[in-house]
């Protein structure tokens, strides 16, 4: 006899269970996350409370999660409006790692010749067209000759990681530097502004920026408009009459552009130079906010905070617990993956062959998402 | 009809979750800050870059540490954490332990120079220690060790060993610790065997099982029939192995986890370093310092040789040491070549410890190049 279960899709996303299921996927990841605890011989709810603590629990460890959502936010807003067109940009990292050449590259070169004034502004150009010119590659060859762009923004992260160390262990190394890697520090006058007493820098409002910025786009314009058609039904945006390709271009601009300021918010924040640290994967954990944040620059923002949280959360699991970084590893792993496999609960329910099925009260919908905002 | 779905999966996540409460009640971990004793013990954290199980840089600095709580269990109380990137997240963690009310902090990375510096600059109460660094404050010292000896050492052994005259050398950054280690290694192999050649690949990491084994494969893919390596892990060493190939370790004794395959390795004895330290802190009596010990301090030595080494080359490897003990002669004595056959140190003359910090060029004899 089989089990009577079935996996059905669902008309419409459930507006229920989009409020209650990461709500539900959350505790079954910190239950399953209590045992793994348990069994490495910790008390779960102290630990869970010691993470807490660690990313929210005080000023210091509150600006110390915004550092790390800084470049999330701008990753993340970048490969959300992406996606919403269904164009897989993977390429973040990438994207990230030149925004941050081409920042460095100003505060290191330009420095002398540009007023102090001008020179954030200039590295702030300077790394969103660098990013947007990343992502215009992949763009242009999706474009033109239709090449998968998950291939190409991917390739193009590599070889953006690579110059970023070509750079720091050759041409542009420290003189002064007793030939260790990393450049030399930039000019002050090329450091972001911070909020006295922490490291939040400038570049907060760089994300909260581009969130508004996003969300008035999506929701105001006619730009927003046929990315969101392109998006639930490319052949039927192609009938009405809107370019793929210009839509293409413009948004991995947009998209490339972002990722780029979170490698200048990273160097001229953070660092204050250009070395080892730099591409450490916010260009891909970018690719978990979108999706979590349900690609809506709101969320984004939010889920990004959250997500910086966990990962510096994750700290105390070793400083104030002493367990071993694998546990740490485990339990953000588990977090994620619970988070993301409980999504498909909202697009699918689990029916039991006694359940009556879904009825059709109204015509489905045409495109494969729904109508969110 | 969603409603019953709910039902259900709230009723697994209270059940779950009340199997949890009722479980075992944990045992509370031994070194949680609520269980201190009540006399003030010195709080002593290290910052590791790698996990402990790498079984090499990171394993050999955590020898240390235990040794430290061997020596001085009763006046110290240590802790760790592994695996911390270098970037935005070192400063954080160091600055988490100068708050957390640790006094002494090492940092056992290049790259958590500046975090250590400006964490410093904050606690100026609290002793920081940073492993292979150059930049110093009054409370925060860099320490290192002479590396280049021992290297030197196990160069006789790879030169006596080869047959193919091809040695490979798994190398991490082309920076002048791993510079050094490659021209020190070669100057032993070209001693015992004029004919030999070493080879180096850079892997760009220091700790990546897969980067440093596929590297030492393409080495064995060319010929090489001694695998050298300046990495965290013991990948490269099994790679020689499988290949029926025999290596030179690092960082640990790396027989003691691969086998006697490993004819030797240079390593670390951290623990000589940080007890004397710690001891200075607690005397009192530390002051700012950029250590940079060798063989005789005890803080670098080479591992027993493996069986499979011959006795006359032991008798060999161990005249050289006894000179480089008796500060007899060091390694970079001249003549000494470049890769272009131009002579960079003179006879008779010695380098400087700042040319040698610095170095940047590699000896006649190796085969690769250093980004420039």
């Amino acid at each position: 006899m089989m089990i009577p279960l079935k996996v059905e899709k669902r008309l419409a996303p459930s507006r229920t269970a989009g409020f209650l299921v990461p709500f539900i996927s959350l505790l079954l990841a910190l239950v399953f996350g209590g045992v793994i605890l348990l069994v490495a011989g910790a008390n779960p709810l102290t630990t869970y409370k010691a993470m807490f603590l660690g990313a929210f629990g005080s000023k210091y460890s509150l600006s110390e999660t915004m550092v790390k959502a800084i470049p999330l936010m701008l990753c993340g807003l970048g490969v959300s409006i992406a996606f919403r067109m269904l164009f897989w940009n993977i390429g973040a990292e990438g994207q990230l790692a030149v925004g941050g050449i081409a920042a460095a590259g100003v505060a290191l070169f330009w420095a002398d010749g540009l007023p102090e004034a001008l020179l954030l502004p200039t590295m702030f150009v300077a790394s969103f067209v660098a990013g947007a010119l990343w992502g215009l590659v992949p763009a242009l060859l999706k474009a033109f000759i239709r090449v998968n762009e998950i291939i190409t923004t991917l390739m193009m992260n590599y070889i953006a990681i690579l110059w970023v160390e070509y750079l720091f262990y050759g041409p542009w190394k420290d003189p002064a530097g007793y030939g260790f890697p990393g450049t030399a520090q930039f000019p002050e006058a090329a450091w972001l502004p911070r909020l006295p007493g922490t490291r939040v820098h400038l570049g907060l409002t760089f994300g909260i920026v581009a969130a508004v910025f996003i969300w008035l786009v999506m929701g105001r314009t006619k730009w927003g408009y046929e990315i969101r058609v392109i998006g639930e039904n490319p052949r039927a945006a192609s009938y009405a009459g809107i370019s793929l390709m210009r839509n293409i271009i413009l948004v991995m601009i947009l998209s490339g552009g972002l990722a780029g300021l979170a490698g200048m918010a990273e160097v001229s924040g953070i660092s204050h130079r250009l070395q080892k640290g730099l591409t450490v994967g916010y260009g891909y954990t970018a690719i978990i906010v979108a999706w979590l944040g349900k690609l809506n620059p709101w969320g984004v923002l939010l889920v990004a905070i959250l997500l910086a949280g966990l990962l510096v959360g994750g700290d105390q699991i070793q400083i104030t617990m002493q367990l071993p970084a694998a546990v740490a590893l485990i339990l953000q792993g588990a977090i994620l993956f619970f988070m993301l496999g409980g999504e498909l609960f909202t697009r699918y329910r689990l029916r039991l062959e006694w359940m009556p099925a879904e009825q059709a009260l109204s015509p489905p919908p045409i495109g494969g998402r729904g109508s969110e905002p | 009809m969603n409603k019953k779905l709910w039902t259900v999966l709230a009723l697994v996540t209270v059940v779950a979750m009340v199997a949890v409460a009722c479980g075992p009640k944990p045992t509370e971990a031994p070194a949680a800050p609520t269980e201190a004793p009540p006399a003030e013990k010195l709080k002593v954290a290290f910052v590791y870059v790698a996990p402990i199980g790498d079984l090499g840089w990171t394993w050999a600095h955590d020898q240390g540490r235990l040794m430290v709580e061997k020596e001085l269990g009763d006046k110290v109380e240590t802790a760790y954490i592994e695996s911390v990137p270098e970037g935005p997240d070192a400063e954080r963690v160091i600055r988490d332990y100068a708050q957390k009310g640790y006094d002494v902090i090492f940092t056992t990375s290049f790259g958590f120079m500046d975090p250590t510096i400006t964490v410093a600059g904050e606690f100026p109460d609290k002793y920081f220690m940073h492993c292979s660094g150059y930049k110093t404050a009054d409370n925060a010292a860099t320490y290192f060790g002479r590396m280049y000896q021992p290297r030197y050492l196990s160069g006789l052994v790879a030169g006596k060993a080869t047959k193919s005259n091809k040695i490979g050398y798994v190398a991490a950054f082309p920076i002048p610790e791993v510079v050094r280690g490659i021209n020190a290694f070669t100057l032993g192999v070209r001693e015992v065997n004029p004919e030999a050649t070493v080879h180096v690949v850079w892997t760009n990491t220091w700790f990546d099982p897969v980067k440093e084994k596929e590297a030492a494969e393409a080495l064995l893919d060319q010929g090489c029939d001694v695998i050298a390596q300046h990495q965290d892990t013991t990948e490269p060493q099994k790679a020689a192995k499988e290949r029926g190939m025999v290596s030179i370790g690092y960082d640990s004794d790396m027989s003691q986890f691969v086998g006697d395959t490993v004819l030797t390795s240079p390593v670390w004895n951290w623990g000589v370093y940080y007890v004397e330290q710690v001891k200075a802190v607690l005397d009192g009596t530390w002051k700012t310092h950029q250590y940079w010990g060798g063989m005789k301090d005890g803080i670098v030595d080479l591992a027993p040789l493996s069986e499979k080494v011959p006795e006359d080359v032991r008798a060999m490897v161990e005249e050289a040491k006894q000179k480089i003990l008796s500060g007899e002669w060091d390694v970079f004595t001249g003549p000494i070549k470049d890769q272009e056959g131009q002579v960079r140190v003179p006879e008779g003359s010695q380098m400087t410890d700042e040319e040698m910090l610095s170095m940047d060029w590699f000896v006649e004899g190796v085969v690769g190049s250093i980004p420039k």
